[in-house]
């Protein structure tokens, strides 16, 4: 086959995919997190949502009222804060109504993922991060097939227990097969600590990342815990970029981001 | 490669959006995967092709309009399979990890009490299926012979197909695209051996594609009762679940009801009480009056029920004193009564 190039990608330099085989884990939110905290560090960051059946990016970034422009170089993407170092690309942000359900099959799918990677004006990026939807179908195989002269690199999500940890490793799979590397696993939602009397519950078992990260020899990124500060400040969207610098989840995550980065 | 028809060999003729193997060199390749047809288009076994307002320009018009089209042998199949199910409900939700998959599994469980009743689960979450592990049947083989799939029981009354059963190993991912997951879910529908249910109910995965499409077009004419969605309470899983909801619309699939979970938490510690997912806008409840549904329950967070999913033990037979399980039997109730599963 012969490799694609995208030319509005010429000017991108590191590409990170943020994968999970289960929905629901916070491949979204950690997306969001990673690209906060590299725009944080100083590096200029685009975040590209494939999710089209549930896009969730726009919302959790407070920008879901925001129109794609056309230019004569195509697609504009939204940018958040006035810095212009930190673009968003979704298809919510192409849904008249926000409610509307994109109902199509996965054909339809790979030519929307096509489109976003030709035709979206990302400029000259430090880092591109793609948020996916769950499983290892159309979308995966079709970002991969595209994306493979660009070497991408993977951050696996995975909540601790046994049923997501078992759908993740079929993700991993997936990578060794498509030959992307993986940078790392991050355990999200590992632990809640109660606001009452600061114990922490495993609400979803704990410690799965790790020990899937051992098995198959990969870098374990750190555990997250759930935050309902985190939830709180990002259900309130309009001010969610600005406090999540002051959230207990930002040195988690400048720290997990480290990692990647080393990798 | 001039073609008679541009759809004649297609094997998606018509229902578009569906390009495959054989379209390689057609001409339309490109405006067929492109086409906003799948949105209004009422596919090729409607009586209606070719004459809804969605075909007016549609580039496959003419040909649906003529009487080449030969309606798919499998859907006699399949309905023909289907007679001897009573009810059909899919468990739908557009965001992922809200818990489609334990609810699934712990409706079965309790319905399944009542030993009159036959049910069946059948997992067409084909990437990530979850059923053989939350149903403890994680390396269960099942039998293929002449007449069939069997299924596999995990009680005499309960009966669970999933592609986990089918693969060698249970790492192993599925890399498969939309129409070889349709292949499957056909293969599900056509040749598994159910035999005489009173219920069959569907475990999906998150979203509005390929899987949703096709489970509901191999269906048309055997009567699906409808669709039971669930979401967690904040706005951000509520958004996927509007969504499923406008894609039910669509396909005119009734939806019995909405339920709430991971709707707050009791810290086995202090129990004192907390809420992780803000109901920011009213959560399900408030979705439910505005959209006249019945809203089904709120089923509370408990870290026991993680565990009984990893072990494969029924969370409503573990620990019949959670609260969490009152709200998984008064729901198993509502569904029962709403299709009067012990009259039968």
């Amino acid at each position: 086959m012969a490799e694609t190039t995208f030319k509005s990608l010429e000017n991108v330099k590191n590409i990170v995919m943020v994968l999970s085989g289960k929905g629901g884990v916070g491949k979204s939110s950690v997306s969001v997190q990673v690209a906060l905290t590299l725009v944080q560090k100083g590096f200029k960051v685009g975040l590209l949502d494939i999710d089209l059946c549930g896009p969730s990016i726009p919302r959790m970034l407070g920008i879901q009222d925001k129109q794609i422009h056309q230019s004569s170089n195509g697609w504009v993407p939204v940018y958040v804060g006035n810095e212009k170092n930190f673009a968003v690309m979704s298809v919510g942000f192409l849904l008249e109504n926000q409610d509307d359900a994109v109902v199509w099959r996965g054909p339809k799918k790979s030519a929307m993922i096509k489109q976003f990677l030709e035709d979206v004006c990302w400029g000259e990026l430090d880092y591109l991060v793609i948020d996916t939807p769950p499983g290892t179908s159309d979308e995966h195989i079709s970002i991969v097939e595209y994306l493979s002269s660009f070497k991408p690199m993977a951050v696996l999500v995975t909540t601790p227990q046994n049923v997501a940890i078992s759908d993740v490793k079929k993700e991993l799979n997936f990578c060794r097969k498509v030959g992307v590397s993986i940078s790392g696993i991050i355990e999200n939602m590992s632990g809640y600590i109660c606001p009452h009397c600061s114990d922490c519950t495993p609400i979803f078992s704990s410690g799965g990342g790790e020990k899937l990260a051992k098995e198959y020899n990969v870098k374990f990124l750190g555990k997250v815990p759930i935050d309902p500060k985190f939830i709180e400040s990002m259900e309130k969207t309009d001010t969610f970029v600005e406090t999540y610098k002051d959230l207990a989840l930002a040195s988690t995550f400048s720290q997990i981001v480290d990692s990647v980065l080393e990798s | 490669m001039a073609q008679s028809s541009p759809c004649a060999n297609c094997p998606s003729r018509g229902t578009c959006g569906m390009v495959q193997d054989s379209c390689a060199n057609c001409p339309n390749r490109s405006s067929c995967a492109m086409s906003q047809a799948n949105a209004g288009c009422p596919g090729l076994n409607s009586e209606n092709r070719g004459r809804a307002s969605a075909c007016e320009g549609c580039p496959n018009r003419a040909f649906c309009m003529s009487n080449k089209i030969v309606v798919d042998p499998d859907l006699e199949v399949i309905k023909k399979k289907m007679e001897n199910i009573k009810h059909k409900v899919l468990i739908l939700s557009g965001k992922g990890g809200v818990g489609k998959s334990t609810l699934s599994s712990q409706l079965a469980y309790t319905i399944s009490k009542n030993e009159d009743i036959q049910i069946g689960l059948c997992d067409i979450d084909i990437t990530g299926p979850s059923q053989p592990i939350i149903m403890g049947a994680e390396n269960e083989p099942v039998h293929q012979s002449n007449t069939g799939i069997t299924p596999v029981y995990v009680q005499d009354n309960l009966a669970v197909m999933s592609i986990g059963f089918l693969l060698e190993n249970q790492d192993d991912s599925v890399i498969w695209r939309g129409p070889k997951k349709n292949g499957l879910i056909k293969h599900f529908l056509k040749d598994v051996e159910w035999g005489d249910l009173d219920l069959l109910l569907f475990d999906t995965p998150p979203g509005t594609s390929d899987e949703h499409l096709s489970i509901v077009q191999y269906l048309k004419g055997c009567n699906i009762d409808g669709a039971i969605l669930i979401s967690t309470p904040q706005e951000i899983s509520i958004q996927d679940v509007r969504k499923e909801i406008n894609f039910c619309k669509k396909v005119n699939m009734p939806i019995l009801g909405i339920v709430e979970n991971m709707s707050g938490f009791v810290c086995p510690s202090c129990k004192g009480e907390s809420i992780i997912f803000p109901a920011t806008n009213g959560g399900v409840k408030a979705l439910c009056e505005e959209i006249n549904v019945p809203f089904l329950g709120a089923i509370p967070l408990d870290p026991r029920i993680v565990n009984s999913c990893d072990a494969g033990e029924p969370f409503v037979d573990s620990y019949p004193d959670s609260p969490a399980s009152d709200r998984y039997t008064e729901i198993s109730n509502k569904i029962v009564e709403m299709l009067e599963l012990e009259d039968n």
